[in-house]
């Protein structure tokens, strides 16, 4: 890679990283908006419990609420750290 | 029946007057009466912008309390026919848009008007909800940068939820992204949001592009909605922004980077 484009690739990067936090954050709100009150709580309860095991980030948790038909599903994503060594 | 427009954003600063101003000055240009009217109390600058802030004698919340009549306190503009401006109050008592008296007025403007365009002030608090309340349409003003984005986000919740449309069951508000401040150099460098990268995200009908512009600030200055300026990028991307508003089709224009010259041909990506 020449100069210009190793610094046209860092720069790059800034656009890139600012629209993929963009889109965790954003479904994150939009999750928690479009579904149930108690939603934040009880994922702010289960990040506390997952923590006592396993050290993850603020966002490792995520969950969204689904209709399908008239059943409500509650999805639940839990991102484990790479080497998950316990605490 | 006027349509009642709201200019909304949740963050401050990214155009919402300069957009307000325009696009109330466009429709009234398209043969449309239109009344602009300024939600930002204690904040008012919309007049400011209109170039009509001598001239205010009664603003909104004079009207919303009685203390006069909606045609003592509308502005009639000198330029263009049909063009008309409620002024916000400077009082800091931001409870003085109660959700009657701000329905009445509209109620009112709807029987004399087409259009009834609502700048609001920035944040998500009283007078920004009740300027969005009664709205049918909503443009969202938002500049390709991450807080902005967010708070437009935030603001397309509100607008599906906490509206009359909403709460009464009707169909929704129609939404309509006007991205503001956009820079196709810093875009190109990968140093600013894309327009498809903010659409990606908000996923809303896109009404127009305005370039970071010189000419915005110019017209400020000078108390002219930059619309009027015919030959300035700003002016010209509001214009085709309010054709499209009113159904016809216009090509974007000002995204792309500027035709490069020899040395941008010779070094360039
Ligand atoms: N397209 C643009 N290019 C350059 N400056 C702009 C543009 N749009 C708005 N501005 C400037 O940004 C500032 C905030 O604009 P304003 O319309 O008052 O925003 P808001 O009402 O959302 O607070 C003003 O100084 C204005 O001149
Ligand atoms: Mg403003």
């Amino acid at each position: 890679m020449n100069l210009l484009g190793y610094f046209r690739s860092q720069r790059k990067k800034s656009a890139s990283v600012a629209k993929e936090r963009l889109q965790i954050l954003v479904a994150r709100e939009r999750a928690q908006r479009d579904g149930p009150d108690y939603l934040p709580a009880l994922q702010d309860e289960l990040l506390e419990v997952i923590r006592k095991y396993v050290a993850v980030d603020q966002d490792a948790v995520h969950m969204q609420v689904d209709r399908e038909g008239d059943c409500e599903i509650l999805e639940l994503n839990i991102t484990l750290p790479e080497d998950d060594a316990p605490r | 029946m006027a349509k009642i427009v709201v200019v909304t954003s949740g963050k401050g600063g990214v155009g919402k007057t300069t957009t307000s101003a325009a696009l109330a000055t466009g429709l009234a240009r398209a043969g449309h009466r239109t009344a602009v009217v300024d939600f930002d109390v204690g904040l008012r600058n919309l007049d400011l912008i209109m170039g009509c802030e001598r001239r205010v004698v009664y603003d909104f919340v004079n009207v919303i309390n009685g203390d006069a009549n909606l045609n003592q306190a509308l502005i009639r503009d000198k330029r263009v026919e049909g063009l008309y401006v409620l002024a916000a109050s400077q009082t800091r008592d931001k409870d003085a848009l109660t959700q009657e008296g701000v329905e009445r007025v509209l109620d009112e403007l709807s029987n004399d008007f087409d259009y009834v365009v609502c700048d609001s002030p920035a944040g998500i608090e009283r007078g920004a909800l009740m300027a969005m309340y009664f709205a049918d349409d909503a443009i969202v003003v938002t500049n390709p940068e991450v807080s902005s984005v967010r708070d437009s986000d935030r603001v397309l919740g509100i607008l599906a939820s906490k509206t009359r449309r909403a709460e009464q069951g009707k169909d929704p508000v129609r939404e309509h992204l006007l991205l503001s401040r956009y820079a196709p150099d810093r875009v190109n460098k990968g140093e600013m949001l894309s327009l498809e990268d903010v659409g990606e995200i908000l996923s809303i009908d896109l009404l127009g592009v305005i370039p970071e512009s010189q000419a915005v600030l110019n017209a400020s200055n000078a108390g002219v909605p930059v619309i009027l300026e015919d030959d300035s990028d700003a002016g010209q991307a509001y214009a085709d922004a309010v054709d499209r508003f009113l159904g016809q089709e216009r090509p974007l224009r000002f995204v792309d980077m500027p035709r490069k010259g020899f040395f941008g041909r010779l070094f360039g990506s």
